[in-house]
């Protein structure tokens, strides 16, 4: 066994008020991730760049299960699983085996899946996530190797189509099933539980989360201390917490009728946003495990450590250092690691500029109109990032100007120079605002007066005549200190 | 011993559609060789331990380089044995 | 009869295509149903072409059979099972590469038992194969077919496998050599799996040499099996007429009740005459030997019952009228495979089912580490271990079919060999009222050469292999 704790796992602080978790919420997720960075699939040497082909045009005896093919494990596949496994603070096998797990589905080309049972690579581990109530541990029981089975097409939806169409290009995709506990307590936890896990996929470099298929949720939930529902078919972080939250209701409706909720596999329809019975005679189901006679034992002792020392950074270690190395905020610094191209296009940035200007201007502007726009940090340059940052601290323009130059270089492109030279963002000279304020304070008697009087208010329509009489290039900060000056 | 139940739970985990007459053919058969199993009873196995691979192999890898060992089949290939297919699918029963 | 060096030098005087033409003659005229499938044009075409081109391999221009479980590009491939009904595999085996490397030409898809299950080639879908020697006696199994047709003559030699005795006992019931080599030895990749952990690919020949020409073309490592053992030997140069100083184990568990007198007595007689030609005998002791047979079929159904699973008509073979998948797979399976299949996937799925996996799957290979170790320990003190092939001649037709149980008993010297994964050839060895005896000489992990040179001698002072059956 490999245990070492992780080194570089922060301390996170206890949440200050308790999750109270009103409807006894409890959620454990399957997810499979697909270690789509892999070069070919698990055990045959097909390719993984698949996505954007006809279907069955990547297959070949092995993943198409044809009579007589045999399987041979790809060692990237087992690097890339114990990477995942330490990554998740996990203990990683030294001795480890395949196991095939028996049952049909019209996905499976050989009537059972490669799978792991008995000593997975890895387990006991666990993730820090936001939580309902501060920083929230969630276990993770195991993560385990297994193929991808095929994907099957359905003409409308699963209950009503006629047939079932089968692509096998997807099948034999290195998986790795990550099951963890029961530990969260919302659909908003398991959400922020797949978002964080994806982060770490993505900081491995194992994993391209954008590709279709690429992470997969079976999602575990009970109410009230009762039996659990399994939910299959969910696709994506969004879909996780739909399906879960349309869980919630359906299993309290049922309470709430006097009824049970049953132990049961529902599949979740994605266009509907509803989860259906899958109940069938087919329900006890038993896979008689026993190991995969055509592949040997993996007996890996001294992988792990060797690996370890190959881990890049990971987000919660790369968060703290950002806190310690650039004095940023801890929100800030949350934020800025959540993504990995955020972290490093901030990282970039903040080399050559004031690191918290930095952190504030990418965090709560930028990343806000993106998200406005639907689009991701590729769609934002890192130069034109620093040229904003620059013109601000050289006070050549306000921060009113600053985020006109984001908006418009999201919205139309152009460069911040271009873009200030034409909207005239220069901030005016001191004597203009001065002049303007003289103006402002001649032109609304009124205001003036009721300034005087008291009237705190009246002072802000002031700073906007101003500001119109300068059209907006006055800072509005320096505009009210003029104002409060010659106002005496 | 066999019953005609398990003989049935067998038939649906292995998916093999059984007649009545097909149960009754099978389960005195079917419990023979059991018996004959149960020889396996009076060895001692205490402390032994399983024999699942002959040969002490372990740690067989391959590259994670395509086309390595096994070639990938044209899309053509790999249809050309389907019973059923559309539009490049294989084409399976209805789900439900 | 024509051994490999024979048909060359008529290869070399006339040419392939003529042979592989009279050869197909032969085919057409046999009686024995010894294949599934002839690929006579193939084959014609294949003759040709090295008759033009020229061909330098070992087995240039050279007809060969193969047992339908293994994978031929091109060629239909029915494991001789209604379930795979149509399917052309659209791969070669890695036995087949090597053959076509060596110039071999495959004549046709050999018949056998259902999946390889069955000791008597009964269990075909496409009907039972003749025994050469006794066309109303079943050839032995499950690779009765190439058996069959090296005996009669319908082929110079054949491709089998062997899972607990499938290649030995058709060698032995049909008066051929076949072998069984050591687990790891020849690439499974294109083997149709009946039970992985057990089988390995053999050759068939009406000699030892022709045996171990062939085993020399398609022994060797290969990268897509996970099993495949990297050994660099020369079966061939152990032919030598020599067993001064080879001590032999005679294990007496293989000579028990139900042994037929005449079989344990030819194989005494031919050990005696190895120990005149120089061996030395010395008893062991094989104290599990009784508890082989339980533990075999066990692990061989387990395995089967997965390895099975596959065949549910969606990319290959047998499809039904559609309805809910899961009815359509259950018909397709129902209408698919024939009985002993059935019985073999149901009782595998039971010995791997939740309650029995620890009483029947776990103990079977707990036996199994026992079985390995009498022969771990045998081996200690002796080279090869020398026992009947089969406890009796071949049966009638129909003789046991009907009862299982006293089909599989039938395999009870030929599969502790396949549990502890070692070496084992049978040789003919006598007659019993004109039907062929086989005795099996069993070597160590990675010593065929050993039991290649004790069978090549037994031969080369014996002339019961140069016996052929009368009217075939």
């Amino acid at each position: 066994m490999f245990d070492e704790p992780n080194k570089t796992n922060p301390p996170f602080s206890k949440g200050s008020s308790k999750y109270e978790n009103p409807d006894g919420v409890k959620i454990g997720l399957e997810v499979h991730v697909q270690l789509n960075k892999l070069k070919t699939k698990v055990f045959c040497g097909c390719t993984t760049d698949y996505h954007n082909d006809p279907p069955n045009s990547h297959v070949c005896p092995v993943c198409l299960g044809l009579p007589g093919a045999l399987p041979v494990i790809n060692k990237k596949a087992v690097e890339a699983a114990i990477k995942v496994g330490l990554a998740l603070n996990c203990k990683v096998e030294e001795h480890t085996q395949f196991y095939r797990k028996n049952y049909y589905y019209p996905d499976l080309p050989k009537g059972f899946q490669i799978t792991q049972y008995d000593f997975p690579i890895s387990s006991q581990g666990y993730v820090m996530i936001e939580g309902e109530d501060g920083e929230h541990r969630i276990g993770i029981t195991r993560a385990h190797m297994e193929e991808d089975p095929g994907r099957l097409v359905h003409e409308g939806t699963i209950d009503k189509s006629k047939y079932t169409l089968i692509d096998y290009n997807r099948s034999g995709m290195a998986l790795l099933e990550v099951v963890s506990d029961p530990d969260m307590r919302s659909p908003k936890e398991a959400r922020r539980y797949l978002d964080k896990l994806r982060n770490i996929l993505e900081y491995l470099d194992v994993f391209d989360g954008n590709l279709e298929g690429a992470l997969r949720v079976d999602a575990n939930i009970s109410i009230m201390g009762g039996q659990r529902a399994e939910i299959k078919n969910i696709s994506s972080h969004k879909g996780a917490e739909r399906a879960l939250l349309y869980e919630i209701v359906r299993q309290k409706n049922v309470l709430r009728r006097g009824g049970v909720v049953v132990l049961e596999t529902r599949h979740f329809d994605e266009a509907r946003e509803i989860t259906l019975s899958m109940r069938s005679k087919e329900e006890a189901h038993d896979y008689r495990y026993f190991p995969e006679p055509d592949l040997v034992p993996l007996k890996i002792s001294g992988w792990a450590p060797a690996i370890k020392e190959t881990l890049p950074e990971l987000p919660d270690a790369r968060r703290m250092r950002f806190v310690e190395q650039y004095g940023i905020a801890d929100d800030h610094a949350k934020a800025l690691t959540s993504e990995l191209k955020l972290a490093v296009f901030y990282e970039e940035v903040a080399k050559k500029a004031d690191p918290k200007m930095a952190a504030v201007w990418i965090c709560d502007v930028l990343k806000g109109e993106l998200n406005y726009r639907d689009l991701t940090i590729d769609a934002f340059r890192k130069e034109h990032m620093l040229s904003v940052i620059e013109l601000l601290a050289s006070k050549k323009i306000t921060e009113d100007g600053a985020v006109d130059i984001i908006r418009t270089l999201l919205d139309k492109g152009g460069s911040p120079e271009e873009i200030v030279a034409q909207k005239g963002l220069v901030v005016v000279e001191g004597d203009i605002v001065s002049t303007a304020a003289e103006e402002a304070i001649k032109e609304n008697p009124q205001a003036v007066a009721d300034y005087k009087a008291g009237k705190e208010k009246a002072l802000n329509s002031l700073v906007g005549a101003v500001m119109k009489k300068t059209k907006g290039r006055a800072d509005a900060r320096a505009a009210r200190e003029v104002l409060l000056g010659k106002l005496g | 011993m066999i019953t005609k139940k398990d003989l049935e739970h067998m038939a649906w985990l292995s998916r093999l559609e059984l007649s009545g007459e097909d149960t009754e053919k099978y389960t005195p058969k079917l419990n023979s060789v059991l018996d004959y199993f149960g020889e396996l009873d009076k060895v001692d196995t205490e402390g032994v331990e399983p024999t699942y691979h002959v040969l002490q192999l372990s740690n067989v890898f391959r590259d994670d380089e395509p086309s390595q060992p096994t070639k990938p089949l044209s899309q053509e290939e790999a249809l050309s044995n389907a019973p059923r297919k559309q539009d490049g699918f294989f084409k399976a029963p209805r789900m439900m | 009869m024509a051994t490999i060096n024979e048909l060359r030098e008529r290869i070399h005087a006339e040419s392939s295509e003529e042979i592989v033409h009279e050869y197909l003659e032969k085919i057409a005229e046999s009686k024995l149903n010894a294949f599934i499938t002839v690929s006579g044009e193939s084959a014609l075409a294949r003759a040709r072409k090295i008759d033009s081109e020229g061909h330098e391999g070992p087995l240039a221009g050279i007809p060969i059979a193969i047992k339908d479980n293994i994978s031929t590009k091109g060629i239909r491939t029915t494991c001789a099972s209604k379930i795979l009904t149509g399917y052309i595999p659209p791969y070669d085996a890695h036995v087949i590469e090597r053959l076509k490397e060596a110039g071999a030409i495959i004549i046709g898809k050999a018949n056998m038992d259902e999946f390889a299950m069955g000791t008597s080639t009964e269990t075909s879908f496409y009907g039972a194969t003749k025994n050469p020697w006794d066309i109303e006696r079943v050839p032995g199994g499950s690779s009765g077919g190439s058996a069959a047709a090296v005996a009669g003559d319908d082929v110079p030699l054949a491709l089998g496998s062997d899972t607990g005795g499938s290649v030995r006992c058709p060698a032995s019931f049909c008066g051929v050599v076949g072998l069984k080599p050591t687990y790891g030895v020849i690439s499974r990749y294109g083997l149709i799996a009946y039970a992985n952990s057990l089988e390995q690919i053999g050759p068939f020949a009406t000699s030892v040499r022709d045996v171990a020409t062939l085993f020399d073309v398609i022994a060797g490592y290969d990268a897509r099996d996970s099993t495949s053992v990297k050994r660099d030997v020369n079966y061939s140069s152990a032919m030598k007429n020599d067993v001064r100083g080879l001590k032999i184990g005679v294990p007496e568990e293989y000579f028990g009740e139900g042994t037929d007198e005449k079989v344990e007595k030819a194989v005494r007689d031919a050990i005696h005459k190895l120990e005149d030609l120089g061996a030395s005998l010395k008893d062991v002791k094989m104290p599990h030997t009784k508890y082989a047979l339980a533990s075999y079929y066990i692990i061989a159904m387990s395995e089967a019952s997965s390895n099975l699973a596959r065949f549910d008509g969606m990319r290959y073979g047998l499809r039904v009228e559609d309805s809910d998948w899961h009815t359509t797979f259950s018909q397709v399976r129902a209408a698919g495979f024939g009985d002993e299949v059935k019985r073999r996937i149901l009782l595998g799925t039971y010995a791997l089912s939740a309650g029995y996996h620890d009483k029947y799957y776990l103990k079977a290979l707990k036996v199994r580490t026992l079985i390995k170790q009498d022969f771990e320990r045998a081996f200690k003190n002796v080279d090869v271990l020398i026992t009947p092939t089969m406890p009796y001649p071949a049966f009638r037709l129909g003789e046991k079919i009907g009862d299982p149980l006293s089909l599989y008993l039938a395999d009870v010297d030929t599969v502790p060999i396949n549990l502890a994964g070692v070496p084992s050839i049978s040789v003919p060895c006598g007659f019993s009222e004109g039907l062929p005896i086989g005795m099996q000489i069993i070597g160590k992990h990675f010593d065929e050469a050993t039991i290649l040179r004790t069978a090549y001698t037994f031969e080369e002072n014996t002339d019961f292999h140069i016996k052929q059956p009368e009217g075939v």
